[in-house]
């Protein structure tokens, strides 16, 4: 399978940018960093959700909770996409009364959301839930909307969106590749 | 009538014979054996190509009528016998009621001449009911024309019992003909106690378990002079103690079946299917080897296929509960040819001595040699025809065969019954 | 996914497939410590447990597995001899299929009766115990156990102890623990080991006080009395004596080494009360590791394929 690369649509200056602005979005909107919580959907949702939280720390010196979600089980795609490497999910906090938000790479169809939401409810009820992804690719196949984006970039369905971090992959990017199977 | 077989090729060890040649046949006994013979009215059968034996006997077969009509009855089996090449059959008692007195082997002699395709020899029970306590009606049975007795299925396991079979029968000089299992060291044993039990998981029926109950009737049959016969030796060790016994001049003869000379227990695989499974067990590759020698050296006298019909929702059920036995009357002979003759371990002529001289000297059946004067009881082979066991059905209405599906090569294309064909072209004569 | 469609026997499952469940089974454990343990990823999915040999404690581990994957968890128990009076195998599993089931576990008197099964059913079948033949997810849930206690499983020495020749336990353990690298050694009387251990793969020990020191596991077997072929030695009192572990063996092993039982257990017999009831045994945490590698088990032979969840 080659990935021909398209386009890289965001630089690691670009990607440094956007996480500063959601952080401060993300603060504007809940008023502060008062009873807010990160979840980071495995693997690079939960990588950006630490890096939220960091930036919050540098701007507001408060201290908001980070957990990683792995949806793997809540899937609604088991029959054609079975990929068994289940990560852990990991939520030392007590979900109650805090404003939740989802962090994610790319929001696509909007399923992993969906499934995102299920795991979360059955792990507590939080007050409210908000979704930080940092790209939009469109293509929504459920009634699905970010809270905070990073970048919209549009795409055909057939091409692969992927984002590269400095601690999954070695390098920060936001690729398009032409004519895979489809990114979700 | 005058039948002439022309131009097979005749072979008969006991008369030392091996030659292409013809055979006349005038009412039921060979007139004369020769070549260029002529006849001035009757059939005439070419043999060419083909090999002529002394008719073949199967001294251990059950046909399972009385009581299991089901699985085989003296019609059918005696059909599988004729398909397989054999002239004459010897069955056992363990029917449904058992044959353990008189009447029942009138019933089954009288079943045979009308219904029966080759000779029958009836086996009669030791005990009453097989159950190892009382002695049956010895006499009676010899005087309706049984040939043998046996409690075979089970051992007579009481020694005091054994010895006394074998002292009353002694005085009609027949054979007891035993099957030799140590039920405290055998229980529930199902496969070959070794690898393959272990693997499995399944109770282990150790080679000991037929070793001391060799040693005992062997040393039984020394004490009171009685014929034994050892049914289906299965072990090294069991070879080892009839040899030696031999060499002592103890009057002990034994049998070996196909599927323990050519299956061992590594042919029983996870799939746990129960046409491998049989009494005594398939055994290692080192005592298959051990049964072929004793074949070769003369200590193992015959090849006897103990076939075993079963039904098949008996056969399907889980291992440890399916029924032991395999059938075997429409392959020994080809199996003998295949994975012996064609391979050259064996002549025609050893065929010849372990599946139609043995079997009769072992049993005291009438002899019969490829000569003169001589009942014309014959199986004519075609030892090239290559067919696949099960692939067009079977004569006997069972199906639970350890070798389905195997290709072999040599198949019994006649058999003659004194100057009647049973078997003609292949074909059952009905 | 797992390399084999059925898991009959240890043979079905190379090293790969055993890190694979044994990872799974951990997030499935944690799922079964929060309030909602529930997952919806079977939802929907038929799975039977076809218990023909008497068991609760199996039979609800693998019940509630199903259930906590929002599978339908069904039993099936029936009387396992197949003779006029309860329905032959063959025709159990004809209804079975018939039924639609998604994966059907079965417990059996009989070695080989699950393979009949894989023979008559297209769904995926598990083995939970046949005969003195294997009990594969009991070997699994050990070993999770195991890995739990002590951090690893390679290099560990494993002293299986008791009627090795009638546990399919064992018969699943030993191969298990090869698999993955560790040791086992298998400590009993001869009367109480089947004709060739080697077969097997283990190393075997007739004296337990010789091998004590050197084990990182000390697993007990329980020791059957109802045996229908007779005890195969003295007594009770001379078993526990040779071979039961009591707090005196139990400290003379290495301080970290762990006590292990696949239940249940005869207190006084395989087993003393205080050291069944210590913090050295393990016998509780194998049941609750049992519930989540058999969640682990369901979830890798059932994803994938048509099984039906909705796309």
């Amino acid at each position: 399978m080659t990935k021909h690369t398209k386009a890289v649509v965001m630089d690691a200056t670009a990607v440094e940018r956007a996480l500063t602005r959601v952080a401060h979005e993300v603060l504007e909107s809940n008023k502060g960093a008062e009873g807010l919580a990160f979840v980071g959907i495995v693997t690079r949702g939960a990588v950006l959700a630490q890096r939220l939280a960091e930036r919050i720390r540098e701007i507001e010196g408060a201290e908001v909770p980070v957990g990683t979600l792995d949806i793997s089980f809540y899937r609604d795609d088991l029959a054609t996409r079975f990929n068994p490497e289940v990560r852990r999910t990991d939520l030392p906090f007590d979900l109650s009364g805090r404003c939740v938000v989802l962090v994610d790479d790319v929001l696509f169809t909007g399923r992993t959301i969906r499934a995102a939401m299920d795991a979360l409810m059955d792990y507590g009820r939080p007050s409210c839930i908000r979704l930080a992804v940092l790209v939009d690719r469109g293509h929504r196949e459920l009634p699905i909307r970010a809270d905070f984006v990073g970048k919209n970039v549009p795409t055909s369905s057939r091409e692969r969106v992927k984002v590269h971090l400095a601690e999954t992959d070695g390098e920060e990017a936001v690729v398009i590749y032409g004519d895979e199977e489809g990114d979700e | 009538m005058a039948l002439l077989l022309r131009g097979g090729r005749v072979i008969d060890p006991a008369v030392g014979l091996d030659e292409v040649c013809d055979v006349l046949i005038r009412d039921g006994v060979i007139v004369e054996v020769g070549t260029g013979l002529t006849m001035p009215k009757g059939e005439e059968v070419d043999c060419t190509g083909r090999i002529v034996l002394p008719g073949l006997v199967d001294v251990h077969t059950h046909l399972r009528e009385p009581g299991r009509e089901d699985e085989e009855t003296v019609a059918s089996g005696t059909r599988a016998a004729a398909r397989g090449g054999f002239t004459a059959v010897c069955p056992m008692a363990n029917t449904e009621p058992v044959a353990d007195e008189g009447a029942a082997i009138r019933y089954l002699v009288e079943k045979a001449e009308t219904e029966g395709a080759v000779r029958v020899y009836p086996i009669g029970a030791i005990t009453v009911k097989q159950e190892g306590r009382a002695l049956a009606e010895i006499g009676d049975m010899v005087e309706e024309g049984a040939v043998a007795f046996s409690d075979d299925g089970r051992p007579v396991a009481d020694s005091g019992m054994m010895r006394l079979a074998m002292d009353y029968t002694k005085r009609f000089d027949v054979p007891i003909v035993s099957h030799c299992e140590d039920g405290g060291l055998v229980g529930k044993g199902v496969v070959n106690e070794g690898v393959i039990s272990t693997r499995l998981g399944l109770p282990g029926w150790p080679a000991a378990g037929e070793e001391t109950a060799v040693a005992r009737d062997i040393r039984i049959a020394e004490l009171t002079g009685c014929r034994l016969h050892v049914a289906h030796v299965s072990t090294a060790g069991s070879v080892r103690l009839v040899g030696e016994a031999k060499a002592r001049g103890v009057n002990v003869t034994c049998e070996v079946t196909p599927h323990h000379l050519f299956l061992t227990e590594d042919d029983i695989t996870d799939a746990y299917d129960a046409n491998f499974k049989m009494n005594p067990p398939l055994r290692t590759a080192e005592d298959a080897a051990a049964l072929f020698a004793g074949l070769r050296d003369g200590v193992i006298d015959c090849i006897a296929t103990d076939h075993a019909p079963h039904a098949p929702h008996e056969k399907a059920l889980e291992f440890e509960l399916a029924p032991f036995g395999t059938t075997g009357l429409e392959t020994a002979l080809a199996l003998v040819t295949t994975n012996l003759v064609a391979t050259g371990k064996a002549s025609w002529g050893d065929v010849a001595t372990w599946m139609a001289h043995g079997p009769r000297a072992a049993l005291g059946l009438p002899e019969m040699r490829i000569e003169a004067g001589q009942i014309a009881d014959l199986t004519i082979v075609d030892p090239d025809e290559s067919w696949e066991v099960g692939a067009e059905g079977f004569v006997s209405k069972s199906r639970n065969c350890a070798f389905l599906g195997h290709k072999l090569t040599g198949r019994a294309s006649d058999v003659l019954i004194g100057g009647y064909f049973a078997l003609r072209s292949g074909k059952v004569v009905v | 996914m797992l390399s084999s469609k059925h898991i009959l026997s240890m043979d079905d499952l190379n090293s790969d497939d055993i890190a694979r469940i044994l990872e799974t089974a951990e997030s499935f454990a944690e799922v079964n410590e929060r309030r909602i343990k529930k997952l919806p990823t079977l939802r929907g999915l038929t799975i039977v447990n076809l218990f023909l040999e008497p068991s609760t404690r199996t039979r609800m581990s693998f019940e509630i597995a199903a259930k906590r994957l929002s599978a339908d968890g069904v039993n099936f128990t029936a009387s396992s001899s197949a003779t006029v009076k309860g329905e032959s195998l063959r025709d159990t599993a004809a209804t079975l299929s018939a039924m639609n089931c998604d994966l059907v576990i079965v417990r059996h008197k009989y070695a080989g009766a699950p393979r009949m099964l894989t023979e008559m059913m297209d769904c995926p079948i598990v083995n939970g115990g046949d005969g003195l033949h294997q009990h594969p997810t009991q070997a699994l849930l050990d070993l999770y156990t195991m890995k739990r206690a002590l951090g690893h499983l390679e290099g560990l020495k494993v002293g299986i102890v008791g009627d090795i020749s009638h546990s399919r336990v064992a018969g699943s353990l030993i191969p298990a623990l090869r698999k993955v690298g560790a040791t086992p050694i298998v400590i009993a009387p001869p009367t109480l080991l089947p004709s060739r251990p080697d077969v097997l793969g283990a190393e075997v020990a007739w004296d337990l006080d010789e091998v004590l020191p050197e084990l990182d596991v000390a697993y007990m077997l329980r020791i059957q009395m109802e045996r229908a072929d007779g005890m195969p030695f003295p007594s009770l009192r001379e078993y526990a004596r040779l071979y039961g572990m009591n707090a005196a063996r139990m400290a003379r092993m290495k301080p970290e080494a762990i006590v292990m039982h696949p239940g249940p257990m005869n207190r006084g017999v395989e087993i003393s009360a205080d050291v069944a009831d210590s913090e050295r045994s393990f016998v509780l945490a194998q049941v609750e590791s049992g519930v989540a590698v058999r969640m682990a088990v369901m979830y890798l032979l059932l994803g994938g394929g048509d099984s039906g969840v909705a796309a």
